[in-house]
């Protein structure tokens, strides 16, 4: 068990601040702050609700709890209600009720009907049990977990998601950049998020997906323009062919990995599990759960049951040299 | 307490030693409303206890991050059996357990209008929830692979598909809540029978306690929104078995279908869990601060508004499933409109205390919890049917929190008022009133202690229905803090039962009419024998009982 706690995420990736404090009154993003101003709004009317009409129950309780040694039989005047007080009482939340109405009305429009800004990236995630599959069509990149848009900036770029799932329902909740919109198989969701500083944007699946849902963790990398730009020539790449190890390269595509797994210019093929082309740029293994260290990688490899119980990649019995070989050359594809 | 003078002729009850076999006959063979009330009460007690061990277990595994308490899949059965026991195994038969006791002693009649009915209703609902527990062993059906049902407890499509789910967990879940169904709508017939047609001579609608008013409302919505469930979970199994693709995403199926068939069913069912609590508020506030009940029409036509408006809020349950900008407009606007009738009832509450005597007695403790609890519960509602608020907090502890407000702090208080008021009636002694403020205290506190803070996790982020989460992202303190408030509800618990266990046999004697009560229940001996009424009494405004004990002075001359 102790070696699982140190195998536990602790990333810090140097120059990009992670906001691992997902408080959705800190937004970043436009659909956040939105949604903040609005949050904060119904809060102010709630809380006021709150304090008028606590104060009037305790005060109530308090004024006419019976007293200490009142054992008088005398009945208080009967009082059988009012219809000035119930009209009062009715008509006032209908007002509070109407104002919240129309500024709901309008921020739902906002959000949902926002019409595309001209400088805009595509990506489309698509949900799996356990773990999110992102592409970006424009550029023709596969990756997984990591989410890499640039920043909003002075372009006020934005970048829309796609959303799909391949198997049940999912829930893309990043709190500080937007609210949860959910990956619904046989249907295409639409949101947009348009970070406003670069950083490392955590956040989860929201919507219950089996049983892994704790463990499907997103991560949205945020980045100035020309940093993106770069990240995703290097992503476009195939997967780097490293001469010294074409043994290990041999020893993968032996392996059923190639089932499941892609690797670029490659015999992996497989559709089912994450694009590997370049594994090693990611921060993170198995959907967020740790970093992506040689340990981990070799611990995940080895069995990755023992780290994230019920995922869908089994543990393949590897001897500790298949295991050495398979490592190495997963460890060359930056 | 105040004895009255009443005229009617008082029945004599038989004392007579039975056998442990006759007894357990009596008690399996009877129609008695009475019997079957309190038979569903109990069982919905000893569920009460499974659900809170369940729940028990679930924050010890979140106390810490990375807990090890449990694996992640005994954990997801553990929230899908919390949940679907406390909806269906807790909520229902108090429901149908409170209304079959107190109704027909209400309305002055000798029992249900079906008493037969009324006794497969119970049996029926015990029969499915044992069914649904049974699944820990027959679960595992013919593949091995599936154990008790780990699809939460409104069970999405396409998870509960047999390619996501294998072995019969989920037929367990769709089976046992079905079968648990059939006699909740069975006693809301009844309860609507009864209520139309056995009103002893004078009782007109008008005159009707509210309590009966709201079990009226209360069983024509049951009526209205269980047949959609199970219809749903019908279709369900033919998905299942038939390969009828209904929610079968992969064959061109809808996964929103369900949703909306289920939340059809399922928003206005939570305003059936909450109903009894309203209906228990309404008789134990004017009683305990010795007025009446504040604008009793306002009251009625509240609660048929929130019945009626409670129908056409269904959606707000999917904000973030991608419905249109109008729609997600229309649910946020009536599921807002529900405030209004709801707000109503607090406040005529409130008004009801305002200038009495309040007697602060266990009974009205836990209205006044409910009153303070049920406020945030409300408030935070409103939050939630701002859309795009909604967009954050959905799915997160803060829709955790707000539900167990409304069905902890809300529900779970009334029924304790309930019980704390009618247990003399049902058991001829009173329960300890010092040990139900320590129930009451420890309760208070714990709950507050538990809910509260996972209002806070849910702000940060924290997505429900995780198992674990690792440290780092400010959700520890919240977290630790609501597991130890566990402890003291615990505490809270045990008193309630050992105040039971004990007072039922040493109690206080309370006689016919320990609360000086107003409705026709307190007019007949405790406990009350077997046909209720030697002769049905006659009355003539809505509290009968004010009206004989103060003959100058009679609500009649009001109404």
């Amino acid at each position: 068990m102790h070696a699982l706690f140190v195998l536990l995420l602790q990333v810090q990736v140097p120059g990009v601040p992670e906001k691992r404090i997902t408080n959705i009154f800190k937004p970043l993003a436009g659909p956040a702050s939105e949604e903040k101003t609005i949050a904060v709004l119904t809060l102010a009317i709630t809380g006021v609700i709150f304090v008028v009409v606590g104060a009037l129950i305790t005060y109530t309780i308090w004024r006419f709890r019976r007293k200490p040694g009142d054992d008088s039989q005398q009945e208080p005047p009967q009082v059988y209600g009012s219809n000035q007080i119930e009209v009062a009482w009715t008509v006032i939340p209908i007002l509070i009720v109407f104002v919240l109405i129309g500024v709901s009305a309008r921020v739902i429009a906002s959000v949902e009907n926002a019409s595309p800004p001209k400088s805009m990236l595509k990506a489309t995630i698509i949900g799996h049990q356990w773990w999110w599959e992102v592409h970006y069509p424009d550029y023709g990149i596969a990756t997984a977990n990591e989410i890499h848009v640039p920043v909003a900036g002075k372009e006020k770029t934005a970048t829309y998601l796609q959303l799909q799932s391949q198997d049940v329902i999912h829930s893309f909740w990043v709190p500080q950049l937007a609210g949860k919109w959910d990956l619904v198989p046989n249907r295409t969701n639409y949101m947009w998020i348009d970070p406003q500083e670069p950083g490392v944007y955590l956040g989860n699946c929201a919507e219950y997906c089996g049983t892994q849902h704790a463990n499907m963790l997103l991560r949205v990398i945020a980045q100035p323009k020309a940093e993106f730009q770069a990240w995703a020539a290097s992503e476009q790449k195939p997967a780097v062919d490293n001469p010294q190890l074409t043994g290990a390269k041999a020893a993968f595509e032996s392996l059923s990995c190639i089932n499941c797994h892609t690797i670029k210019g490659t015999r992996a093929l497989g559709k089912f599990g994450p694009d590997l082309t370049h594994l090693m740029s990611r921060q993170t293994l198995a959907a967020g759960m740790l970093t992506n260290t040689r340990d981990n990688l070799r611990a995940w490899v080895d069995d990755p049951q023992a780290i994230k119980p019920g995922s869908l990649m089994p543990s393949f019995k590897l001897n500790d040299k298949e295991l050495d070989q398979v490592v190495a050359y997963l460890e060359s594809l930056k | 307490m105040a004895s009255i003078d009443y005229p009617l002729e008082r029945p004599k009850v038989q004392e007579r030693e039975f056998s442990f076999s006759e007894a357990l006959y009596s008690w399996v063979a009877t129609v008695d409303h009475k019997r079957l009330g309190l038979m569903y009460i109990v069982s919905a007690l000893i569920f009460f206890v499974v659900a809170g061990i369940m729940a028990t277990v679930i924050r010890a595994q979140l106390a810490f991050p990375n807990g090890h308490v449990v694996g992640p899949d005994t954990f997801n059965r553990l929230f899908t059996m919390h949940g679907t026991t406390m909806v269906f195994l807790v909520g229902m038969p108090m429901v149908a357990g409170f209304s079959n006791y107190l109704v027909p002693l209400m309305i002055g009649a000798r029992d249900m209008a079906f008493p037969r009915l009324n006794a497969f209703g119970f049996w029926i609902f015990l029969f499915g929830g044992l069914l649904l527990y049974f699944s820990y062993i027959g679960g595992s059906g013919l593949s091995g692979t599936g154990s008790a049902p780990d699809v939460g407890w409104f069970a999405y499509a396409p998870l509960t598909s047999r390619a996501f789910s294998r072995g019969s967990s989920t037929d367990y879940w769709a089976i046992g809540v079905l079968v648990a169904g059939f006699g909740s709508i069975a006693s809301a017939i009844n309860v609507i029978a009864t209520t139309a047609c056995m009103r002893c001579p004078g009782m007109t609608l008008s005159r009707m306690p509210m309590f009966v008013w709201v079990m009226l409302v209360d069983s024509w919505m049951i009526v209205l929104v269980l047949p959609p469930l199970s219809a749903g979970q019908i279709m369900l199994l033919l998905d299942r078995y038939l390969g009828a693709h209904f929610f079968d995403t992969q064959a061109g199926g809808s996964a929103i279908l369900w949703q909306h068939i289920f939340w059809i069913f399922g928003h206005p069912e939570v305003y059936i869990l909450i109903f009894p609590a309203f209906a228990i508020l309404s008789e134990v506030i004017p009683v305990f601060s010795r007025k009446p009940l504040f604008g009793r029409p306002a009251m009625v036509g509240a609660i048929v508004a929130i019945g009626f408006i409670s129908m056409g809020v269904w959606a707000h349950h999917m904000f973030a499933v991608g419905m249109t900008a109008w729609s997600n407009t229309f649910f946020a606007a009536a599921s807002m409109l529900v405030g209004i009738p709801t707000g109503i009832k607090i406040f005529n509450w409130t008004a009801t205390m305002y200038g009495g005597k309040l007697r602060l007695d266990t009974p009205l403790l836990f209205c006044l919890g409910f009153l303070l609890q049920f406020l945030v519960a409300g408030l935070t509602g409103i939050m939630l049917a701002v859309a795009p608020f909604d967009w954050q907090l959905h799915d997160s502890y803060f829709v955790v929190a707000h539900f167990h407000f409304t069905l902890i702090g809300g529900l779970i208080f009334g029924l304790f008022a309930g019980m704390y008021y009618w247990f003399p009636k049902a058991t001829g002694r009173l329960l300890s009133d010092k040990l139900g403020k320590w129930h009451f205290w420890l309760l208070c506190i714990g709950f507050n202690m538990t809910f509260i803070p996972l209002h806070f996790a849910g702000l940060l982020g924290m997505p429900r229905r995780i198992y674990t989460y690792m440290p780092g992202r400010g959700w520890e303190s919240w977290n630790l803090v609501a597991s130890i408030g566990v402890i003291f509800q615990i505490a809270g618990i045990l008193c309630f039962v050992w105040n039971v266990l004990r007072s039922a046999k040493r109690g206080e004697v309370a006689g016919d009419d320990p609360w000086d009560g107003w409705t026709l229940e307190w007019a007949t001996s405790s406990p009350p024998p077997e046909y209720n009424f030697e002769k049905l009494p006659v009355v003539r405004s809505s509290r009968p009982l004010w009206d004989l004990k103060h003959p100058q002075d009679p609500d009649w001359k009001y109404e």
